[in-house]
């Protein structure tokens, strides 16, 4: 099967602007999940500075919390876990590119809790791709789409961002 | 990339999977700065530390890895153990692997120990924490990771190792380190403390301290082992060794600037290392003891992931083991 771009750079962008203009406040704390998320919000931190918001920027490899340690590669790559604000008492900003069965929201909402006590933790997701197998939910969704089980939906952010569809190979 | 099954030694890895390692122990080296210092990685894992041979920060490194990534860390050391009472190394990793640990740490002053009992205990994963003068592999992903923290890379860089080279486990597998990541190794000793044959490794050898600084990178000093010296003909007197072979703050000013000091620890004072040197900004060894955790963390993660069928490897009949392992005493008594 060949990969339909699902969603192209346009619609990409609006779902930026969108899901900036749905986080308000003078100083956000904003963390990225690995390694999608973190080039999301890359993406949202710029068009918040750029309304002068002031921005507190965190990424999360969350591989050293998923439930599937027996199951996954024997040697995936992990990044270091940078959280270099004190996340006690604050609001944060959860950003991943794609929100699928829930299980990697939940591995990084345990790791910020290993980091501090937050007041609150908010989701952002650039696309809901349906399939949850946990309750959880973004506040934030730029685009959303039901894919088939067998699929995966990618962000591709070579030239142009775009979203792609790719069968999983049997 | 290969799937880690056991950590025996620097000599079965290959670049990639040192790489990797020290790249994994770089990413937890967070976790121990951390106010709350865990993670979930190893729940329901279970980790046997083996002690035959004295070991306070190897030991307590492990114990602290394995807690960290919420693992079950049991550690036994010679002094309880029932070799004691007579068992053989055999029946004492027979008996433990049957309690099914996920990872099983063995310190021993016998060379190969792992590999011995890795042929009986197809379902555990075995680290060697050092083994008689043979490798201790931890110790150098250690080293490599403070090196990367350092420099990024190892690779050509000079690092000058100096001392007891002979009975030193740590040597040798920084000797094979190098050769496969692209770095030199100076090894400074008397003759009476370097190994037969030292070349072979692709070395540079000096019994001159002095000759070999200019150009290091790092000196690495290590421990003169008395417990392992049979004799009293390696040096003539502590006094004299230091003089000739100690890290003072003169010798560091001549290898330059910006060479950096590095010790296995435990460190002797006054006699391979001074204290002002040891105590100076250009010493290194508390990082390496702090890195040691985060390497360990590495090790026991890359073993407990991802548990292939392959990864496993085919499990042998009972009968087969035990006819194995009487031959193999046998063979090794």
């Amino acid at each position: 099967m060949s990969s339909p771009i699902l969603f192209d750079n346009r619609a990409v962008e609006a779902a930026l602007d969108m899901m900036s203009s749905a986080i308000s406040g003078d100083e956000v704390y904003l963390v990225g999940i690995h390694s999608g998320g973190a080039e999301v919000a890359d993406a949202i931190q710029g068009r918040l500075e750029s309304r002068g918001v002031s921005v507190e920027r965190g990424n999360l490899d969350i591989s050293f919390y998923r439930d599937d340690l027996d199951t996954i590669a024997p040697h995936p790559l992990v990044r270091r876990s940078e959280l270099p604000f004190d996340v006690a008492g604050k609001e944060i900003w959860l950003v991943d590119d794609v929100l699928y069965s829930g299980r990697t929201i939940r591995a990084a909402m345990d790791e910020i809790f290993d980091y501090g006590r937050p007041a609150a933790i908010r989701l952002a997701v650039l696309v809901d791709r349906g399939g949850r197998q946990l309750p959880i939910a973004a506040e934030s969704v730029g685009l959303s789409i039901e894919a088939p089980a067998d699929c995966t939906i990618e962000l591709v952010t070579d030239a142009a961002w775009i979203i792609e569809q790719r069968q999983v190979k049997p | 990339m290969n799937a880690l099954k056991h950590l025996f030694g620097i000599a079965e890895l290959d670049r990639e999977q040192i790489e990797y390692l020290v790249n994994l122990g770089d990413s937890f080296i967070d976790i121990n700065r951390r106010p709350l210092k865990k993670a979930p990685t190893l729940r329901g894992k279970t980790v046997i530390n083996l002690f035959f041979e004295n070991s306070t920060r190897t030991r307590t490194s492990f114990e602290l890895a394995g807690k960290r990534l919420s693992a079950d860390v049991i550690n036994i050391s010679a002094s309880t153990s029932a070799t004691k009472k007579g068992e053989s190394l055999l029946d004492t990793g027979m008996t433990l692997a049957a309690m099914q640990p996920h990872v099983l740490v063995i310190r021993h002053s016998l060379a190969g120990t792992c590999q011995f009992l890795a042929d009986y205990l197809p379902n555990t994963a075995l680290v060697n924490a050092g083994d008689g003068a043979h490798e201790h592999p931890t110790q150098i992903l250690t080293d490599l990771l403070t090196l990367k923290q350092v420099w990024g890379s190892p690779a050509g860089k000079v690092i000058t190792i100096v001392g007891d080279i002979a009975h030193s486990r740590v040597a040798r597998s920084h000797l094979l380190a190098a050769r496969k990541l692209g770095y030199t190794m100076r090894v400074v000793a008397p003759k009476t403390l370097l190994p037969a044959q030292i070349e072979r490794y692709g070395c540079e050898v000096y019994h001159d301290f002095d000759a070999a600084l200019p150009g290091s990178d790092a000196v690495y000093m290590l421990r003169v082992q008395t417990e392992r010296l049979t004799d009293n003909c390696a040096f003539p007197s502590v006094r004299e060794y230091h003089e000739a072979y100690g890290l003072n703050a003169r010798r560091l000013k001549a290898a330059g600037s910006d060479c950096i000091v590095m010790h296995p620890g435990p460190m002797n004072r006054g006699v391979e290392i001074a204290t002002d040197v040891a105590d100076s900004v250009k010493s290194h060894v508390l990082q390496q003891v702090e890195h040691g955790v985060a390497v360990r963390m590495a090790v026991l993660t890359a073993l407990c992931g991802g548990q292939t069928e392959e990864k496993k490897g085919p499990a042998s009949s009972k009968k087969q083991l035990a006819d194995e392992a009487m031959q193999a005493q046998r063979t090794l008594l």
